[in-house]
């Protein structure tokens, strides 16, 4: 007996607790342990005045302090990269160098150099040039130059290769493979009829659309290159190094091929062509005889190492210097890479702790006693191998160019050298760009032109690596200097800058800023540098991230306009049949730029000339694909000149050049589809060669020209459209078996767009396309590329809108028990898609049969994770047959019963999924027993563990109960409800939503089904989940505590969520006040408003903020019923609009405002003109969110008020002689006047005209009749 | 402008109004607003057409001659702008 009483005593303790915590629900007090004493300090002193506010929070608003200086979208600001300090990162994904992500093609970048200077004839006037100023004509001379080089190179190395043959094939003719290889290389798609085979892999240049780097026609990738070439080696192989040489295959020619020449070469460090490397007897020697100091070339070090890595094809002598004429400060550290810098530090480091010790040393180490100092024998000599002084002073490349810097024992490199005059850290690739600014020179006796430079620096730097603030002013001083500072010296400072190859994207972001402002403050100055700008921005127009294509292409619109047509034209046409493709590509989108910023007409009469260019067919390339671009970049803008753009370009349908053939289809589809539906009559002169082509071409030609068509068609009239499809028709057949996976694409597109133009009969369709359509696309294969998969879909889905759902269903429903499950997943999705555009009126019983045992198998066979498509087509099917269904749902819900008790959870939660999307089709068939039974087999699975699953479960549940009703609810709602209780405490994000979603429809239906008590009980739940992250969540529970209120009273709700008002957490107490209002309005606001005002009078910041909040919210959910209470909280506004707290005064204004624009019209001026008395004196806060509060009940006023009131208040300051004042009054004025212009003009004020004949009167508002 | 105000919702709101002709600033003298006034009040007429009637009416002039010596008078309205006084 003893022993249980302490256990009785104890149960009662416990019962006494909870019974005060529910009788303290009614009063005002609250559990201080729970809740935590009242620090105001530690309270957050703002709520946000509305909801979109109260997102943005802490981290928000310093990311947007951060990022303030960037002008876009705040969406997209937030997934922008972080800037400043290492804190700040956290939660940022890691910055990223441009470098590491950029392919072999997109490198290509930095083997172009910036180029020197040009002239400027229209500052030069009629002066002849001076000799050493680049003009166009020596521009264009080194271009022609470099082509016949190349040209010349190539020749060589094409006679070299046949001589190889040759002999090659002398010795060993029985080698099949080599014949083999070579009809195979002929079948390639780039393959070239005129040129020498091996250039064509490195120049496959066909429409790089902007976004999809991977696009067959985009660029070579080294794989393709070299199974494409099978007697070459990969580029990496290429470098003539001895040890390289000994592991690679037998045939040295095979590195030798011509093809490899310019681009690849980028990586090889000795400029020697490797075309013409012979393996020298250097082969022999070992690799450890080599001394360390190649280890440089082992980087790619492109753009810091000049003329090493330059490869001869693509650099003109000169390299870097020609750009930078200040050697001193560079070239000091200027062959230096970060890696090798590294590598130097950790050298010296080693160096110095394993150097030998002095003298000194020795002897504080030693005893003094003891020991004897010996002489070293005379034949001792220390060991000085070379290697070990080359460790210590490395040659990095040995070039020519390079200078040995001067050896800095003192310089500590671990430790970043403290820069002076409150510059920012520079990292070690920094070094070769800013090093001179670590020189402690004085700067009084530099020259000035080394003073600006030297300020030109500081100010880069501070952009480059500083902090917000310091790089705000810098930029703002580059920009208002810039014309001081001059053009050269300023691009001859950024521009290498942004060639560097460790660039961060931030960086590039903010040094392609200060092109932008420099250049507008600059303008024609620029002249002479275009060029060189061209170069470095150019490669932003292809860059993957979207945000730097843009950047990219304002940049070249401001140049061009700054710079003027005739120099854009002049700096960019030595590129446009520049011997790399890479420029060309550039080139030609950068032109596409220039047009759109220009004006296409300005830009017509030059495209026309190199569309027709007779010299190179590369002129002829580039030229047309400008039109390309210019029509992908402008869009239906092209209208205008649609048809001078196809006249230029028409011609090269016919070209002799393969390339240019298949570039003018490719600028054709562009153009049909930036102008579709309109401009057809464009096009007519195109018509017959291209459809004519179809005939002649094969490959990748053919592709292109059937793209062209794909485009045009649609554009065409019903009838014509009728006869050009079945022209084309013929050949797409064809192609149908094209085992090349391109053209299986473009086939399918084009098909596509034939088939959904107005013209085509079905019937047509049925006979002549499906059956070949079907016998060579529907197979397994397919359905494995994703690409191939999607394209199949939609086109085949295009099909069915023509031919009924009947012929298309027909021919697929017996895969849906193929054995493959992609491509069964590939069926079901295309039927999927069908039977939801085109119902299921057409399917006849037999059909249904095969497609419901269909869809049955192949979801019980599904295994892969991605079950949405199997779930969806089910779906789709059953509700689509609707009541025909009736007969096979005691099988299907047989089947769903089955795998709700299957072991894998995946199958359950599938199982249960499936009951939600046919739920209202059982009610269709009046299935409400079936579903009942189901309700019940769900009920008792609401013990599942797994949460994904019972959030389908509850899913399924909510979607029978809202079917058939709650009365009709098997469970019943009243045993139901209690056992989801407990489950609201879950806190998976499925459950959490699922289950509040089925409470809250439980509530506002059916909550005379369920004890008040038991609401309240959830009420207390619902409180916990107000803390979700998710906001679907908080706003259902928000309205479900409206449902609660409804059914079981406000009283018992509100008391609940006053006192949730006194918890810190900010987001819970937001919630709360959104959920008072809500009751508020459910409830109507009587109910509730005494309570709430009562509540005001608790002396605590957060409960009387809370409160005021949800006035807040509640006058604007009530809108104009709103004009019943106004004068009830008067008082209490006006109380809060004197409060010394700030956020009382804003959270007022706010509800203020609300207010007002309820009740405009509604006859309540006397009281809110009380309001704007009280609103007025803040008008001059200066806290954000307080001033924008004032200022918006103020915009409220004008609504309700009218603009005369308020512009009367305004008078008294506009012309207030402190400047402050007056600043605060014209923004209102402002406001004012942009929101009722009209209306002040009745209500401005009287002017008097002055003394120096002004006349101010407005004396027609005096007439009177 | 302030630190905290350069970032926020106000900035925006400023340079919105700057792009309305007729709004103002500090240092705007009472001519240049007399100008404003004036011009608005103007298009306002001319704009509304039952006051255009009205002053048509009042003054015996036709509509089509009231609005059109509204439109020359929006040249200006106020007479020549004063001289400045050096600031």
């Amino acid at each position: 007996m003893a022993s249980l009483d302490p256990e009785i005593a104890k149960t009662q303790e416990e019962r006494k607790k909870m019974e005060q915590q529910l009788a303290s629900l009614t009063s005002l007090t609250f559990d201080t342990d729970l809740y935590g004493g009242s620090d105001k300090d530690a309270y957050l002193t703002s709520i946000p005045a509305n909801e979109d506010e109260e997102n943005l929070d802490a981290m928000d608003n310093e990311v947007a302090r951060k990022l303030a200086s960037y002008t876009a979208p705040k969406s997209l600001l937030k997934d922008m990269p972080g800037v400043g300090d290492a804190d700040a990162e956290v939660g940022f994904p890691k910055r990223q160098r441009i470098i590491d992500r950029e392919d072999d093609y997109r490198q290509r970048r930095l083997n172009r150099i910036i180029s020197p200077d040009r002239h400027d004839p229209f500052a030069a006037g009629e002066k002849t040039p001076d000799p050493s100023v680049r003009t166009y004509a020596d521009v264009m001379r080194e271009e022609a130059l470099k082509r016949e080089k190349e040209e010349t190179l190539r020749a060589i190395a094409k006679k070299k290769k046949e001589e190889e043959e040759a002999t090659k094939a002398a010795p060993d003719k029985g080698k099949e493979s080599d014949a083999a290889a070579a009809p195979k290389r002929r079948n390639r798609w780039d393959q070239s009829q005129d040129e020498g085979a091996a250039k064509k892999a490195k120049t496959s240049d066909w429409d790089m659309p902007d976004t999809t780097p991977g696009r067959w026609d985009a660029t070579p990738t080294p794989g393709r290159v070299t199974d494409a070439t099978p007697g070459r080696r990969n580029r990496w192989d290429e470098t003539p190094t001895p040890g390289r040489m000994v592991d690679s295959d037998s045939t040295p020619a095979g590195g030798v091929t011509p093809g490899a020449t310019p681009a690849g070469m980028a990586w090889d460090a000795t400029p020697k062509l490797s075309g013409m490397a012979t393996p020298t007897p250097k082969k022999q020697r070992s690799r450890w005889d080599e001394t360390p100091a190649t280890m440089g070339s082992a980087t790619p070090l492109p753009g810091a190492t000049p003329a090493a890595a330059y490869t001869p094809g693509v650099t003109p002598v000169g390299g870097v210097e020609l750009a930078t004429p200040t050697p001193g400060a560079i070239n000091l550290r200027g062959a230096i890479t970060p890696e090798q810098y590294n590598l130097l530090r950790w050298e010296r480091d080693i160096e110095e702790r394993n150097r030998p010790l002095t003298d000194e040393e020795l002897d504080a180490m030693f005893p003094q006693e003891g020991y004897k100092i010996l002489e070293p024998p005379a034949s001792y000599v220390p060991i000085r191998t070379p290697a070990r002084k080359l460790l210590a002073t490395p040659t990095p490349l040995g070039t020519p160019l390079y200078q040995i810097p001067e050896e800095n024992r003192g310089q500590q490199f671990d430790v970043p050298k403290e820069a002076p005059g409150g510059l920012p850290f520079m990292k070690p690739e920094d070094y070769q760009y800013f090093g001179a600014l670590l020189n402690e020179e004085n700067e009084e006796e530099l020259s000035p032109e080394e003073q600006k430079e030297r300020k030109i620096m500081k100010l880069l730097l501070k952009v480059k690596n500083g902090t917000p603030p310091q790089r705000k002013t810098a930029l703002r001083q580059l920009t208002d200097k810039a014309r001081e500072f001059g053009a050269g010296p300023l691009f001859n400072r950024i521009l290498p800058l942004l060639m560097q190859p460790t660039l961060e994207d931030q960086e590039r972001h903010l040094l392609v800023k200060v092109i932008d402002r420099v250049l507008y403050k600059l303008d024609e100055l620029v002249r002479p540098y275009v060029h060189k700008i061209l170069v470095v921005i150019e490669p932003l127009l292809i860059d993957e991230d979207y945000y730097a294509r843009v950047e990219g292409r304002e940049i070249i619109s401001n140049l061009s306009k700054a710079a003027g047509l005739a120099t854009m034209i002049a700096a960019m046409r030595p590129d446009i049949d520049n011997i790399d493709e890479y420029v060309r590509n550039t080139t030609a989108r950068a032109f596409s730029v220039v047009a759109s910023a220009l004006g296409i007409p300005a830009l017509l009469p030059f495209l026309k000339a190199v569309c027709q260019s007779k010299k190179s067919w590369q002129a002829r390339h580039t030229g047309i694909k400008i039109v390309q671009q210019i029509a992908i970049l402008i869009g239906c803008a092209v209208l205008p000149h649609l048809r001078s753009l196809v006249e230029i370009i028409e011609h090269g349908l016919n070209d002799e050049n393969q390339k240019v053939r298949t570039i003018t289809a490719l600028s054709l589809a562009a153009l049909a589809e930036a102008s579709a539906p309109y401009g057809i009559e464009s096009f007519d002169s195109v018509l017959k060669p291209l459809w004519k082509g179809i005939r002649q071409h094969r490959g990748k030609v053919l592709a292109a020209f059937l793209k062209a068509i794909g485009f045009i068609i649609p554009l065409m009239e019903a009838l014509y459209a009728s006869y050009y499809t079945k022209e084309v028709m013929l050949i797409l057949i064809r192609e149908f078996q094209s085992p090349d996976e391109e053209m299986k694409k473009i086939v399918l597109k084009v098909v596509k767009q034939c088939v959904s133009t107005e013209g085509v009969e079905a019937e047509y369709i049925r006979n002549d396309i499906l059956p070949e359509f079907f016998r060579n696309f529907w197979v397994r294969r397919m359905a494995l590329d994703r690409r191939n998969y999607r394209q199949l879909v939609d086109t085949t889905v295009e099909i069915a809108n023509k031919v009924g759902v009947a012929d298309i269903v027909g021919r697929i429903v017996e895969d849906l028990k193929d054995e493959s499950e992609p491509y069964r997943r590939m069926v079901m999705e295309t039927i999927e898609k069908v039977v939801t555009n085109l119902g299921a009126a057409d399917i006849d019983a037999r059909l249904e049969e095969l497609l419901i045992d269909g869809i049955l198998y192949a979801f019980q066979e599904q295994t892969s994770d991605d079950a949405n498509v199997m779930l969806n087509g089910f779906g789709a099917v059953v509700n689509a047959l609707g009541h025909r269904v009736k007969a096979y749902l005691p099988q299907i819900c047989g089947t769903i019963k089955w795998r709700l008790n299957n072991k894998s959870a995946k199958v359950r939660q599938q199982a249960a999924d499936l009951i939600s999307r046919i739920a209202v089709v059982m009610k269709q068939c009046q299935e409400e027993q079936l579903m009942g039974h189901l309700g019940v087999v769900l009920y008792e699975y609401l013990g599942e563990e797994y949460p994904e699953v019972l959030g389908s479960i509850l899913g399924a549940l909510k979607s029978i109960v809202n079917v058939i009703g709650m009365t009709k609810m098997t469970p019943p709602i009243k045993d139901l409800l209690p056992r989801l209780t407990p489950i609201l405490k879950n806190r998976h994000e499925k459950v959490q939503e699922n289950c509040i979603d089925l409470v809250g429809r439980i509530a506002d239906r059916g909550a005379e089904f369920v004890p008040a008590r038991e609401w309240m009980r959830i009420c207390f739940e619902l409180l916990e989940m107000l803390k979700a992250h998710k906001k679907g969540i908080r706003r259902a529970t928000v309205n479900t505590f409206g449902y609660i209120a409804k059914a079981i009273g406000p009283q018992d709700v509100l008391a609940t969520l006053l006192n949730n008002l006194k918890v810190q957490e900010r987001q819970n107490r937001v919630c709360t006040t959104v959920a008072i209002a809500i009751v508020a309005e459910t409830c109507s606001p009587f109910t509730v408003l005494p309570a709430l005002m009562n509540e005001y009078r608790v002396p605590e910041l957060n409960v009387q903020n809370g409160v005021l909040k949800s006035l807040s919210f509640l006058f604007e959910y009530i809108g104009e019923m709103g004009k019943d209470y106004i004068y009830a909280v008067t008082p209490l506004l006006e109380d809060a609009l004197m409060d010394r707290d700030l956020v009382h005064r804003q959270t007022a204004a706010s509800a203020v405002k609300h207010m007002a624009l309820g009740v405009a019209g509604l006859g309540c001026e006397d009281a809110l003109v009380h309001l704007l008395n009280y609103v007025w004196p803040n008008i001059f806060e200066t806290s954000p969110h307080v001033i924008n509060a004032v200022m918006e009940a103020i915009e409220g006023m004008r609504v309700a008020l009218g603009a005369a009131i308020v512009l009367n208040y305004c008078l008294q300051g506009l012309f207030h002689p402190a400047r402050k004042v007056r600043e605060v009054y014209w923004k209102i004025y402002n406001s004012l006047y942009i929101g009722a212009q009209d209306a002040l003009v009745a209500a401005y004020p009287i002017l008097e005209d002055d003394e120096q004949n002004n006349v101010y009167c407005r004396p027609e508002l005096m007439m009177f009749v | 402008m302030q630190a905290s105000d350069r970032f926020n919702i106000n900035s925006q709101l400023e340079h919105l109004q700057a792009k309305y002709v007729g709004t103002g600033h500090a240092d705007l003298n009472r001519f240049e607003w007399a100008v404003n006034i004036q011009r608005d009040s103007y298009a306002s007429y001319v704009g509304h057409y039952p006051i255009l009637a009205y002053f048509a009416i009042a003054e015996n002039e036709s509509i089509g001659r009231e609005r059109y010596s509204f439109m020359q008078k929006m040249l200006l309205p106020c007479g020549l702008p004063p001289e400045r006084e050096e600031d």
